[in-house]
Parts: structure tokens; C-alpha cells; sequence
């Protein structure tokens, strides 16, 4: 019970501090989205531990630390993670490129409804740029699911 | 283990619950601006995310320190010692105009300026949300830092202060879309407001008429209207005007002259008023009416 609060807890944590890293400012636009893209997997792997909840918190933490008003992100993943763990057992039969897919799929909603609501608050213009993290957590998404399920099996967590 | 005991509400029940909460959060922190006072305790509880994430940037640029040679730091050192000259060469020539302005300020009645409080931070992290212009730095209301408070860097206005943890702010950036600053041009003291564009090298001046005598190479200075950034240091240089005359204005460009792309160290400055009690905030809004008025006719 504990080990696997601190194992899933533990690679949130770290997905927060990859996405906040500063990185240089020619990088900085392929920043992949490390938060979504960890949350989408223990969604997917363990639906009934980290769903909707989680990811609110998660989103609350991410607000805090970008500095965007309270419950932005926190509504999008919510509204992202939604979609993985409710369509679970058919995402868990992909191959992990068809997922790499959906994630990309699920990513793009997540910038659109961030943009919208801040384009809502703030008068602020979209740009194509915004758009790159989702290719880039697409290709990230193997790597993060090989991991992660490394990690999962070698410590037995259900 | 998923047992039937264990579940709790259903999932779009969850949903619907962080849906309300997420908007409520959205329409508090935002229109009711309700975690002004929260948010310092939410950021300080945050902080130590955000020392970590600072953690691999400081090690490169400490162990480059480390790795620096004899030879380039003695390059270096030249280099400094001949600035030092120079600035030091232009200091003692300050220091009599200075002189000089305070007797004719003394002179005019008009109240004589002074010395603030400055400090210098370091920057923490850059932010990455591409909608906002945000930097983190190292000092919090432990230093005093304060809501609003003007930052600057070597070469200009970097922006204010609009979040306060107890060991680190959060800095919006001249460049944000949200942001604007009163800016007068050093040329011929007519006064313009300088908004953020949202990109870091770019600024607009809006609502410029097209008879107003601005030019490209500019340097537009702050004015001190606002009573948030002190007047007189540099904000932008004016890159390009667009007189289209079937707009109802002209369209001018600026570039900040702080490196907003590149800033390291940064100093923050306290209000002058904060020594004595504001008593030379009171002389100065009874000034400033009649100077508006006169540069208005002149402006006319």
C-alpha cells in the first residue's frame, strides 16, 4: 500500500519537475507534457488507483508551479484523464503506437482546453508553436510506458 | 485490490465533481482574486519542486565555474577591471551632476530624489507557459519583497513582482500580454503606454496619434505615472512606427532594452517612500497635476 503511494506519488513528482526544468528557450517550445503523459499511464495501468482525482490534484500543483490561475490545468487533465480511464480496457489491447496516438490525441484537447479557458480570462492568441509538446509527448510515450511498466512489475504493484 | 468496498463515487461522478471544483477555483482565483493571501503558503509549499527542477541548471553553471581556465578567467578579469574604469570615469562626472540637480531641484521646490533600497536575486526558473511572460526568483517575503515591486536588470526594466512566496517570487515580464507600463520618450518628454505583446522582444505603444513626433531609435524611458516602477529607467528603443492612415493610429513597435530572453541576475528596488513615511509621496502628487497640464498644452 505505502510502497505504491510512493512509487506512483514519487513519478509525479518528477513529471512536475521535468515540465517546470528550465530548459533553453530553443528547446523550450518541445517540451513533451511529462505530467499527462505519467498520469495517462498509471490511468491506464491502474484505473481504479489514479483516475479523476489524482489528476485534479496533480493540476492544482502544476498551477501553482506555472504561475496560470488556480484550476486551468487542473480542469484539463481532469477532462484528459477522464477520457483514458474510462476507455481503459480498449486502450490496454493497443499497441503501444496506436496509444502513442491517443495520447497525442489526448494531449492536443488538453492545450485547446488550456488555451480556451485562458483565452477566455486573458485576451492571448493561439499560435502553432503551442502545438509542438503534443508531437513531442507522442514520442515520449514508448519510452515513459517501458519505464513505468518496468518499474510496476519490478516492485509488484496492483 | 479492487474490491466492491473500495471504489467510492463512480467515475463521471468524479469528473463532474473536479469539473465544479476546477471552475470554481478558475472564477474565485480569478474574478474574486480570492488566494491572494493563500497563494504565498500554496507557493512556499511548492518551492521545494521548484529548487529541484532549478537543481540541474545550478550544478552546470557551478561546475562550469569550476572548469573555467586560468587564462579566460584572466581575460575576464580585464575586461572587468577596464569596465570598472570606465564606469568609475563616468561616476565622478555623476556624482557632480547630481550635485548639481539636487540644488536646482532645491531651487525649483520641487522634492529632490532619493536613494532606494536595492537588493539582487537571482533567477530560479523560466516558466513554461507559452500564454505568459513569467520568471521565478530567489528572494521572498523573508527579504521583503512585496506585491508589485519593481524589477530591473543591467540594462532596463525587467517587469513586477505579482507573486510572493516566503523564499521565492514569481516576476511578470514587461513582455506579457496582461502587462503595461507608463513609459515618457527620453527625446521630447511626450508620454505613451507600452504594452506587452506577449513575445519577448516586442512591445506595442498603443493609441499613438499620427501627428505624435516618434521615431525609430527612440529610447523610451518609465515615467513614474502608476506609482509602481520609479522613473527614469530605460524600457525600450523604438524599432518601428507604421503611419497607415486609414488606421486611427500609428503603429509602434518597441524592443525592451532589458534582455528579457537572457536575464540571470536581477536587482529589486523598494519604493522611496518606505524610509520616511511616504511624506515625499504627498509632495509629489501635489506637483504632478500642474505638470500634466502644462505638458498637455504643449502637447496640444
Amino acid at each position: 500500500m505505502r510502497k505504491r503511494n510512493v512509487i506512483i506519488w514519487g513519478s509525479i513528482i518528477i513529471a512536475l519537475v521535468l515540465q517546470i526544468v528550465p530548459l533553453p528557450i530553443q528547446a523550450d517550445v518541445y517540451r513533451p507534457d511529462w505530467v499527462l503523459v505519467v498520469l495517462a499511464y498509471w490511468s491506464m495501468a491502474l484505473p481504479n488507483r489514479v483516475n479523476v482525482g489524482v489528476a485534479f490534484i496533480t493540476g492544482v500543483a502544476m498551477d501553482i508551479l506555472v504561475g496560470t490561475t488556480l484550476g486551468i490545468h487542473s480542469l484539463g487533465l481532469s477532462v484528459s484523464i477522464y477520457i483514458l480511464a474510462a476507455n481503459y480496457q480498449r486502450l490496454r489491447n493497443y499497441s503501444v503506437w496506436q496509444q502513442a496516438i491517443i495520447i497525442g490525441l489526448l494531449s492536443s484537447l488538453y492545450h485547446l482546453l488550456t488555451f480556451w479557458v485562458q483565452h477566455l480570462l486573458t485576451d492571448i492568441y493561439f499560435q502553432v508553436d503551442y502545438l509542438w509538446p503534443v508531437a513531442a509527448s507522442m514520442v515520449l510515450w514508448p519510452w515513459v510506458f517501458w519505464l513505468l511498466r518496468k518499474t510496476r512489475r519490478q516492485f509488484s504493484i496492483m | 485490490m479492487d474490491t466492491i468496498f473500495t471504489r467510492g463515487p463512480s467515475l463521471n461522478n468524479r469528473l463532474t465533481l473536479a469539473l465544479v471544483l476546477s471552475v470554481l477555483l478558475i472564477f474565485v482565483d480569478h474574478k474574486l482574486e480570492g488566494f491572494k493571501s493563500t497563494r504565498v503558503y500554496l507557493n512556499s509549499l511548492m518551492s521545494p519542486i521548484q529548487y529541484l527542477a532549478n537543481l540541474p541548471g545550478l550544478i552546470l553553471s557551478e561546475s562550469a565555474q569550476r572548469l573555467t581556465s586560468k587564462e579566460q578567467l584572466l581575460a575576464e578579469n580585464q575586461t572587468m577591471s577596464n569596465q570598472l574604469l570606465l564606469m568609475s570615469e563616468k561616476l565622478q562626472q555623476f556624482d557632480v551632476v547630481v550635485k548639481e540637480n539636487e540644488q536646482l531641484r532645491s531651487l525649483l521646490q520641487a522634492p529632490r530624489r532619493q536613494e532606494s533600497r536595492k537588493m539582487v536575486a537571482e533567477l530560479m526558473a523560466v516558466d513554461k507557459n507559452p500564454y505568459s511572460q513569467q520568471v521565478v526568483i530567489n528572494k521572498g517575503a523573508i527579504d521583503g519583497v512585496y506585491l508589485s515591486q519593481p524589477v530591473i536588470d543591467d540594462s532596463g526594466i525587467v517587469g513586477q513582482v505579482m507573486e510572493v512566496g516566503s523564499t521565492n517570487s514569481r516576476v511578470l515580464l514587461v513582455a506579457d500580454v496582461t502587462h503595461a507600463i507608463p513609459v515618457r520618450s527620453l527625446r521630447n518628454d511626450i508620454r505613451f503606454i507600452a504594452t506587452g505583446s506577449g513575445s519577448l522582444n516586442e512591445l506595442y505603444v498603443e493609441h499613438v496619434p499620427h501627428s505624435v513626433d516618434i521615431q525609430e531609435g527612440d529610447l523610451l524611458i518609465s515615467s513614474g505615472l502608476g506609482s509602481i516602477f520609479p522613473e527614469g529607467y530605460p524600457v525600450a528603443r523604438v524599432t518601428q512606427v507604421v503611419r497607415d492612415e486609414s488606421r486611427p493610429f500609428a503603429r509602434v513597435i518597441v524592443t525592451p532594452t532589458a534582455s528579457l530572453d537572457r536575464l540571470r541576475h536581477l536587482l529589486l528596488l523598494w519604493h522611496e517612500d518606505d524610509d520616511d513615511g511616504g511624506t515625499s509621496d504627498e509632495i509629489d502628487s501635489d506637483i504632478e497635476p500642474e505638470d500634466n497640464v502644462v505638458e498637455e498644452l504643449e502637447d496640444a
